[in-house]
């Protein structure tokens, strides 16, 4: 039987255990004898467990005096330092910390040194009988023969197509949950407007760069024109748009063929959006002159127009061809020849349309 | 109150307490619920309690996660700062960004519960990780408990989208590069990809719908499916009952432990308090997910050594130990005009879906190798299936493999290394670092079994050194008591179980891939004890507690 009271504090009883009467194997002993601790037999110590028990949970008492305090005494206004918030940030973690270890351990030093610790047995019962078993079959079996589902195959039929069908309108619901992509990956705003080259510009103040102003070495993170001043959808598009800005000696660039003129005295510009999982690759090595994605180190030459010479990025990042106006800044000649970013399934067709 | 006067007059409460008590049980049923489940038994073991660290972790979670939505608002609205921190003043910025923001420095008591929820949520994953790695090694998934197993997997996954999905809500610089690489691991899908992503954001990446949609999940649809699952889980323990470790008196037909009421009770309940007071003490004392210091989400700047939660760790490494080209060979191909991205879709897919299949089938892996269809309550020790615990130990060292490899550049950094070297090192440890350790474990287990016998058989080592009239130097060991003996030898090995015909005298092939497989799990195999040796040990030995002597150390394998 279950029973829960079998075994004392100085008794706990012995169990039947599979495996006996077996010469190959040892015998369960059944359960330890039970041993008793210093606050069973010692008066003394047991009212020492129980001052302690006292002592943790008044410490749990003060814990909570200690939330309050540091919460209406320090209020924070306009004008609270960084430093103020920290104290009270500490003092209210301090305050609950010790108001729920003290809570915590004085019930845990309770049941351990104070309550009984003998263990007892309690039989496991068949999660599931055969009696339940065979009850369980009759009561299904009349249920179905009830619904008389096997004798009438039409109305199964009809319910299963219907049932089928009905959640249809739930998945079409949530069609709305965003646009189609169409080409909206295939752009950016690079684009020249009419006539009207777009000019390469400082991220983040959008003033426009001379290409005086870029020395051998130098590396500037550039946005396109008119980028700051659009109200809907800029964070979407500068993530199309960004652009890395570096000169190096004119020689040991290696252009393709047709992209001789991409570049202008040594400068040239590379989409900034890693051709891996598109993290922006922010990292320019001067003396190597490699770019690195600080996400996942995926690593460009930028003197083999920026093929991946190291990491999981599999593309070269996108070029984007520049000169110079007339003012002598520098502008965009064209839009990204091919997308930006995260590699994705309508990606090539993407590049064709582009080049078409 | 006699049980005949019971029946006579039904009962009449005397105090006030016992009246209302007394209205309530006679309402709801609570003295039969009592009567079953006030001194119901369960055993005591420290490694029990990480289950329960998830469970209080998660009640934590659900507390300071509802202070939270209190003052925060999942609008991407803009917004220019006008709080307290004057780094970030008239910045423009998500009305995310900026309620975050309010919530550490301009509500009192919101930076503490900022980092509690977070801490706490950090604690859930990991408490739930290594609760299944206890269930695992200790075979406690066997029969009947497969199913709760699967529910423990759905639960590890389901914890891992409320943190990520939480992760992300704050809008600053660190979580919206997270989101970017889910955005671009998305597009890899095929046919679906860029589809799926335009959904998800409600068009382009980040778009303005994001952060509100992965509030909602964050707080109403992933909890609620979390509590259904901690709900079926915890009335699953209650029907099988709680496993216990071997030991003399513990079988698979009793469960042997302390009441609920009062011990376990108390020692559970007060463990909540003490996993609550270990969360506040580190959010007092330790600074987590700093956002003022990242700033608002911008496409284009990031910052070095970068790291995501924990537990999104391994899937970030296996992105970054992926080579995207090797010599000349391209991992993104175009087919039929169609562009497949296999340097993001593999590691992001391949690793994890490898490591959740094998957990979920492992169950039935097991049971079908062993033909075992009895139920199992007394757990393994890990050593007992050495097996098993090789297989377990493989399957962490290749997660933890990937792991590290999400700080490959701070290793790089750290330790003065080339971060090309660490990225090399770490690939070759994804492909052999698992067959290391499965070996390196069986043997082990192995070892740690025969040191068992020699125990069982011999006695402990005293550290005494005697010398015998002749000259002969001895350490006397000393013969363990039944008790202890018996935890050593209690245990079951399983044989090799070869390839048996079936019902009409075929042995098929899936029988003898069965049988290989049973004799890869259980030919390197060491018996439990048996009395008959410890009676030739003793006869073999000058005196009952004197047993010594090369002789005596040889051991059946």
């Amino acid at each position: 039987m279950g029973n829960h009271s079998d075994g004392s504090p100085n008794h706990s009883g012995t169990v039947a255990t599979a495996g006996q009467n077996e010469v190959e194997k040892f015998q369960d002993p059944g359960l330890p004898p039970h041993r008793l601790r210093l606050a069973d037999t010692d008066p003394v110590a047991a009212k020492r467990a129980e001052r302690q028990v006292a002592i943790l949970f008044g410490t749990s008492v003060i814990g909570t005096l200690v939330f309050l305090v540091a919460y209406f005494a320090i209020d924070l206004g306009d004008d609270t330092s960084i430093a103020t918030i920290r104290t009270q940030n500490l003092l209210l973690g301090l305050g609950t910390a010790f108001a729920m270890l003290g809570i915590g351990t004085g019930i845990v030093h309770w049941a351990k040194a104070l309550m009984p610790d003998h263990e007892v047995s309690e039989e496991r019962h068949a999660i599931r009988t055969e009696e339940d078993r065979q009850a369980a079959v009759r009561i299904v079996d009349d249920i179905v023969d009830e619904t008389g589902i096997k004798r009438r195959p039409l109305i199964r039929n009809t319910l299963l197509g219907a049932v089928a069908l009905a959640p249809l309108p739930a998945l079409a619901i949530f069609g709305d949950l965003g646009p189609r992509p169409d080409n909206a990956l295939a752009h950016t705003m690079w684009a020249p407007e009419g006539d009207k080259l777009k000019r390469l510009t400082r991220d983040p103040d959008g003033t426009p760069i001379k290409a005086s102003d870029v020395t051998i070495g130098s590396a500037f993170h550039v946005i396109p024109e008119g980028l700051n001043e659009l109200h809907e959808g800029k964070l979407n598009e500068k993530a199309k748009a960004v652009v890395l800005l570096m000169r190096l000696d004119p020689d040991s660039l290696n252009p393709s063929e047709g992209r001789e003129n991409w570049s202008y005295n040594g400068i040239v510009a590379y989409s900034k959006i890693c051709t891996h999982v598109g993290c922006p690759v922010a990292l320019y090595e001067q003396q190597t002159h490699h770019l690195l994605c600080p996400c996942h180190q995926s690593t460009f030459d930028l003197t083999q127009e920026c093929k991946v010479i190291f990491g999981p990025a599999s593309r070269p990042l996108p070029q984007l061809p520049i000169a110079v106006d007339a003012e002598g800044y520098l502008v965009a000649t064209s839009d990204f020849r091919e997308p930006v970013g995260p590699s994705y399934w309508e990606r090539d067709e993407h590049e064709r349309l582009i080049n078409s | 109150m006699s049980a005949s006067s019971t029946a006579e007059a039904p009962f009449v409460p005397k105090t006030k307490v016992g009246s209302f008590t007394n209205f309530v049980d006679e309402r709801v049923g609570g003295s039969g619920i009592l009567r079953e489940f006030g001194r119901k038994v369960f055993p005591d073991h420290w490694s029990f309690m990480f289950g329960e660290v998830a469970l209080y972790s998660f009640v934590i979670l659900l507390m300071s996660g509802t202070f939270l939505t209190f003052f925060f608002d999942p609008s991407m609205a803009e917004t220019h700062y006008q709080g307290s921190y004057t780094p970030l003043y008239n910045v423009e910025m998500s009305v995310a960004y900026s309620s975050s923001l309010n919530i550490s420095f301009d509500v009192r008591g919101g930076l503490f519960m900022r980092q509690v929820h977070h801490w706490a949520a950090l604690l859930f994953v990991a408490s739930l990780g290594v609760h299944m790695l206890r269930v695992f090694f200790t075979g406690a998934f066997r029969k009947p408990r497969e199913m709760n197993w699967v529910v423990g997997g759905v639960l590890l996954i389901l914890a891992m989208a409320a943190g990520f999905t939480g992760y992300s809500l704050p809008d600053d610089l660190l979580s919206g590069n997270g989101l970017r690489i889910i955005d671009g691991v998305i597009k890899s899908i095929p046919v679906i990809g860029t589809y799926t992503s335009f959904f998800l954001f409600g068009g382009e990446f980040p778009g303005t719908a994001i952060i509100g949609r992965l509030y909602v999940l964050h707080i109403l649809l992933v909890p609620a499916l979390i509590l259904l699952m901690i709900v079926i889980h915890l009335f699953m323990v209650v029907v099988h009952k709680h496993t216990q470790y071997p030991g003399p008196g513990r079988n698979d037909g009793n469960v042997v432990g302390y009441p609920l009421g009062p011990v376990y009770a108390a020692k559970a309940g007060g463990f909540f308090f003490i996993v609550f007071g270990v969360l506040a003490l580190m959010a007092a004392a330790f600074t987590i997910n700093p956002i003022w210091n990242y700033g608002p989400y911008d496409p284009s700047p990031v910052s070095a050594g970068t790291q995501p939660d924990w537990y999104i760790g391994f899937v970030d490494g296996a992105l970054r130990l992926m080579p995207g080209v090797i010599n000349d060979f391209h991992f993104e191909w175009v087919i039929f005009g169609r562009t497949l991205t296999l340097n993001v879709l593999l590691p992001a897919l391949v690793p994890a879906g490898i490591i959740f299949t094998v957990l979920f089938m492992y169950p039935w892996i097991e049971r079908w190798v062993t033909k075992d269809n009895r139920e199992h309550h007394v757990l393994d020790r890990p050593r007992n299936a050495p097996t098993r615990t090789a297989i377990g130990v493989a399957g962490f060292t290749w997660y933890c493999v990937m792991w590290a490899a999400a700080g490959s550049d701070l290793i790089a950094t750290h330790f003065h290394v080339s971060l090309n070297d660490v990225t090399y090192w770490l690939r070759t440890l994804f492909f052999i670092g698992p067959v290391i350790a499965f070996i390196v474990t069986k043997r082990i287990a192995l070892a740690l079994q025969r040191k068992d016998r020699e125990i069982a058989l011999h006695g402990r080592e005293t550290g005494r050194i005697v010398r015998l009239p002749h000259g002969e130097f001895i350490e006397v060991h000393a013969p363990l008591d039944e008790y202890k003996r018996y935890k050593l030898v209690g245990f079951e090995s399983p044989a090799p179980i070869p390839a048996q015909p079936n019902e009409h005298g075929v042995v098929t092939g899936k029988e003898k891939r069965r049988a290989a497989l049973s004799r890869w799990f259980f030919e390197d195999r060491v018996a439990p004890a048996t009395p008959a040796e410890l009676e030739a040990a003793h006869a073999h030995g000058h005196h009952e507690a004197i047993a010594a002597g090369e002789d005596q150390k040889s051991l059946s394998h």
